[in-house]
């Protein structure tokens, strides 16, 4: 992991109109509090000091799922080249979470940016190794042009915005 | 072909031409612009196609083998797999699944209700119609993706692989909505239909029984299907009901997560040229995720049985509640895997890239260059392999060997073989027409009966070139004669709005031989260096007449023969058999493969008297480098391959090697020239040699990036695909007809564009032969 490494990503995701914070783990559920636009529905962060603000509902219901305006979720890693968060499928709801509501806020360790896709698949390969052997590569907003022009957020988020943990 | 269906073969183009095409060309051309893009920025991308090749190749050879390792893993995962025989076989499955799902399931709809599908994007569910026999079953089927959503709404059919409504227009679709709908504000733009639809739909996913998705690829060992999408649907019917059957054929198969890898790096970029799609879903279901249960609205959805208690759902088998099944469809792929020639396809994954570099293809789309299920230059294979010829037959012929597709197709599958192969094969199994006796007498081929007359007469036409040129200039007479135009109609379907080609009485081989040879030559090459100072080039050339430059545009061939002697090389330019060219494209392997060897025995001794082979025509030239290599033993190809030169080149070789070009026709520095290069000869990677030598010869060439002339060899000739070849052609001469002077490498380029432009359009050959254009 190196500082450029970061760069990389923040600019990859510049180009897919993905906004990058990077935030110290002490300011980051703050940090999260102001981005999660309510109702906003989450899965627990499982990053040390870090834990999502009182606004952000764990274990939603059906309802909520479907109400939310924000998922707040971790992702396994990141990586750089193409702006890619891996969303693991757990048994919290990240899978959903992430793809329902019109806002996805993803959050990652700057530890676990990777520079590119061949590292990103070494990462894949040990958590399929680890068990977590359902994830999705998830590049900037949902799109279409099926009805005839470029549209985003279709069935999944038209919004999306990336956390760093800078000390993590 | 009869005539009758040449007419309603024609009428058909004619309307797609109207109706689909602009649409079709708008958003075809764009993919295929940013694919270019995109491929040029990607550094490694020559090894990433190599690698997913060869990853491909060594899977199909052990398909029976992967398909017991992921039968093994999706049953370790707790899911279920079934090897489907045929479609009716995987159908039956399917719906058994969804009817017992329904029967007992705890998803959204109530008993009393139809059991309900949500499908994502899946090709291989539209060969096996899966829909229809669901629906006849009793069960609702709503498909998702929103260009599939659109076609179920219109009930019509994709006309591309990856975008399948592709054909139909923004307003169209809105007209299509406000009409089915009826919502209180008409719907006009894009935003308004897609935000209608993701509710609309999204509405419908959560009450489904079962989720219905393909798959681009699935890795066997950890019996994990892969799903490239954008719009995020295929996750939803995934992840919402808490069934999830994928239908996939068993070409799909992956030996290993890594395997994975060149595949995602590469698949989007050859689609739709984005580096990465939206969402790489790979999934090893059932997945820990939580089933969601839009009955009980007030439940937790991390509350159900199968929920891990520290929420992370690691190394669990997966959610109680899910239930996964993976169909792996056969239809015909196993015996695609023991055909030597229709191997190639099952490499195929379905990027559509091969549809959107192709010329014909961006004019009719997918409903006309298309069989029941696949579109495009790969779909020859496919609707050969799990149709049958017969669904082939239909298109074939309008995949015209341009080779736009080889350096498209991220598997380097060779596409224009496969359907030279397809062609052949239809060619044998047809029944003997009763023109066969007007063309036997003209047809020196190694084929068997019942070829279409109009395909013996072009993949002979050397010989009906030597004919007619030793008959001239009375059969040029006569073939422009209204009767005789007639009869050419009927018989041979050659369009009687179409020029034909003026047979000159004296061939180049003749007028070589009747100014002294290759003694004269070496003398008139002997005195231009000493004219100069430059360096001498010690070579010596055999400059290839082919049909079309011997016996119709002998000028170009005497302008080469001039400009190598001003070059200092000597030439000679002796009567050569046919390379196979014209036959190849009608089909006629055996024949090219004949020719091929007789062309070879021919050069032989020349090639190992050290002598260049130098080929004015791209085609002749590309039939060498690409389809020799199947034709010829290897070190033959090689020799041949590697002992031949496009003319240009050639030239751009020696003015390397010192030669002056001011010895040539030079322009005053910025002469501006509109070039347009060859099909075959830019998958040759010699379009710029030519581009060179006009710049170091004074002149500002600016190339053309249509993707063809339309002409394609005889392919304009012919009565069905005479407008079509106009409509492609037209894109290229838009182009280039503000230039005063244009140029083109390929014969029936040129000859296009000199009906389209209506004005002279020169080899570039002509243009630098010392004097300049001349007869």
């Amino acid at each position: 992991m190196t500082v450029d490494t970061v760069g990389r990503f923040e600019r990859a995701l510049e180009g897919l109109e993905v906004g990058l914070e990077r935030v110290a783990a002490a300011d980051a559920s703050e940090r999260i509090g102001t981005i999660a636009a309510e109702p906003a529905i989450g899965v627990p962060l499982p990053f040390d000091g870090v834990s999502l603000p009182a606004s952000v509902t764990t274990e939603p219901t059906a309802a909520e799922l479907t109400a939310a305006r924000t998922g707040v979720t971790p992702v396994g890693f990141a990586i750089a080249e193409y702006g890619t968060v891996a969303v693991e499928s757990t048994a919290g709801g990240a899978e959903p979470i992430s793809l329902y509501p019109e806002r996805h806020v993803a959050v990652v360790a700057e530890s676990d940016i990777v520079p590119d896709l061949s590292t990103g698949f070494d990462r894949l390969a040990d958590g399929f190794d680890a068990g977590r052997d359902s994830v999705v590569f998830a590049t900037g907003r949902s799109a279409t042009a099926d009805m005839g022009d470029l549209v985003h957020g279709v069935h999944g988020p038209g919004d999306v915005h990336v956390i760093v943990l800078e000390d993590r | 072909m009869a005539q009758r269906t040449r007419s309603d073969r024609a009428d058909r183009i004619r309307h797609l031409l109207e109706t689909e095409g602009p649409a079709i060309h708008a958003q075809a051309s764009a993919s295929n612009a940013r694919r270019k893009e995109t491929y040029g920025g990607t550094d490694d991308l020559e090894e990433l196609r190599t690698e997913a090749r060869s990853i491909k190749e060594a899977a199909i050879d052990r398909l029976p083998e992967l398909i017991e390792t992921v039968r093994e893993a999706v049953e370790e995962n707790g899911g279920t797999v079934y090897v489907a025989d045929d479609a009716a076989d995987a159908n039956a499955y399917v719906a058994d699944v969804v009817n017992r799902e329904a029967a007992n399931g705890t998803d959204g709809a109530t008993a009393a209700a139809s059991p309900s599908v949500v499908k994502s994007k899946s090709m291989t569910t539209e060969e096996i119609e899966l829909n229809d026999a669901l629906e006849a079953d009793g069960i609702d089927v709503t498909e998702t993706d929103l260009g599939e959503w659109v076609l179920q709404i219109a009930d019509e059919t994709p006309s591309h692989i990856v975008g399948p409504a592709m054909h139909i227009s923004r307003a169209e679709i809105a007209e299509l909505f406000n009409e089915r709908f009826d919502p209180d504000e008409p719907f006009e733009t894009a935003e308004e239909l897609t935000r209608f639809a993701r509710d609309h739909l999204g509405e419908i996913i959560t009450d489904a029984d079962v989720g219905v998705t393909g798959a681009n690829f699935v890795v066997a060992d950890s019996g994990t299907i892969a799903l490239v999408t954008n719009e995020g649907n295929a996750r939803k019917c995934a992840v919402t009901p808490d069934t999830h059957v994928a239908v996939a054929g068993v070409e799909k198969l992956l030996p290993t997560l890594s395997d994975l890898e060149p595949f995602v790096d590469i698949i989007a970029k050859s689609a739709t040229g984005q580096p990465i799609s939206q969402y790489v879903t790979m999934l090893s279901p059932p997945t820990d995720s939580p089933t969601l249960d839009f009955d009980t609205p007030d439940e937790p959805i991390t509350a159900g049985e199968g929920a891990a208690a520290d929420g992370t759902g690691a190394d669990g088998p997966g959610d109680q509640d899910r239930d996964f099944h993976l169909v792996l469809l056969d239809n015909g792929r196993m015996d695609m895997c023991e055909d030597d020639q229709l191997r190639e396809t099952l490499y195929c994954i379905r990027c559509g890239a091969c549809s959107n570099s192709c010329a014909n293809f961006q004019s009719v789309g997918g409903h006309g260059f298309g069989g029941e299920t696949y579109s495009g230059g790969i779909a020859t294979g496919w609707e050969a392999g799990v149709h049958g010829q017969a669904s082939a037959a239909e298109f074939n012929d309008l995949c015209t060997g341009c080779t736009n597709c080889v350096d498209a197709c991220p598997v380097k599958i060779d596409i224009p073989w496969i359907n030279t192969v397809v062609r052949d094969r239809l060619n044998r199994s047809a029944e003997a027409e009763s023109y066969d006796f007007l063309v036997d007498g003209l047809t020196p081929d190694a084929e068997s009966g019942g070829l279409d007359p109009g395909k013996r007469f072009f993949g002979n036409i050397g010989a009906v070139a030597k004919a007619a040129s030793a008959t001239a200039p009375v059969s040029n007479w006569l073939a422009d004669a209204g009767p005789v135009r007639a009869v050419l109609e009927r018989t041979l379907g050659i369009d009687r709005r179409r020029d034909l080609p003026t047979f000159r009485r004296q061939s180049l081989v003749d007028w070589f031989e009747g100014r002294g040879g290759a003694d004269a030559s070496s003398q008139r090459a002997a005195r231009a260096n000493s004219r100069d100072g430059s360096t001498d080039v010690d070579r010596e050339v055999v400059l290839y007449p082919d049909v079309y430059t011997n016996y119709v545009d002998v000028d170009r061939g005497k302008a080469a023969v001039r400009a190598l002697e001003a070059l200092g090389v000597p030439v000679r330019v002796p009567d050569l058999p046919e390379s196979g060219r014209a036959a190849l494209s009608q089909g006629m392997i055996a024949t090219a493969d004949r020719q091929a060897s007789r062309l070879y025995a021919a050069l032989a001794e020349d090639l190992d008297a050290g002598r260049d082979v130098v080929v004015i025509e791209p085609s002749d030239l590309a039939a060498m480098h690409r389809e020799y290599e199947r034709l010829l033993p290897e070190h033959s190809f090689e020799r041949l391959r590697d002992g031949s030169y496009e003319l240009c080149e050639y030239v751009y070789g020696l003015l390397e090697n010192g030669a002056d070009p001011t010895a040539l026709s030079t322009g005053d520095g910025a002469a501006p020239v509109a070039y347009h290069s060859h099909c075959q000869q830019r998958t040759l990677d010699l379009e710029a040699p030519t581009v060179a030598v006009l710049e170091q010869c004074g002149y500002a060439p600016a190339t053309s990036d249509a993707e063809c002339c339309g002409m394609a060899g005889s392919f304009g000739y012919k009565r069905e695909y005479y407008e079509l070849s106009l409509d492609v052609g037209e894109r290229l001469a838009t182009q280039v007809d503000g230039a005063e002077t244009v140029v083109a490498s390929g014969t029936s380029c040129g000859d296009h564009l000199e009906t389209l432009l209506e004005r002279d359009v020169p080899h570039p050959i002509e243009l630098l032969a010392p004097g300049g254009p001349r007869t």
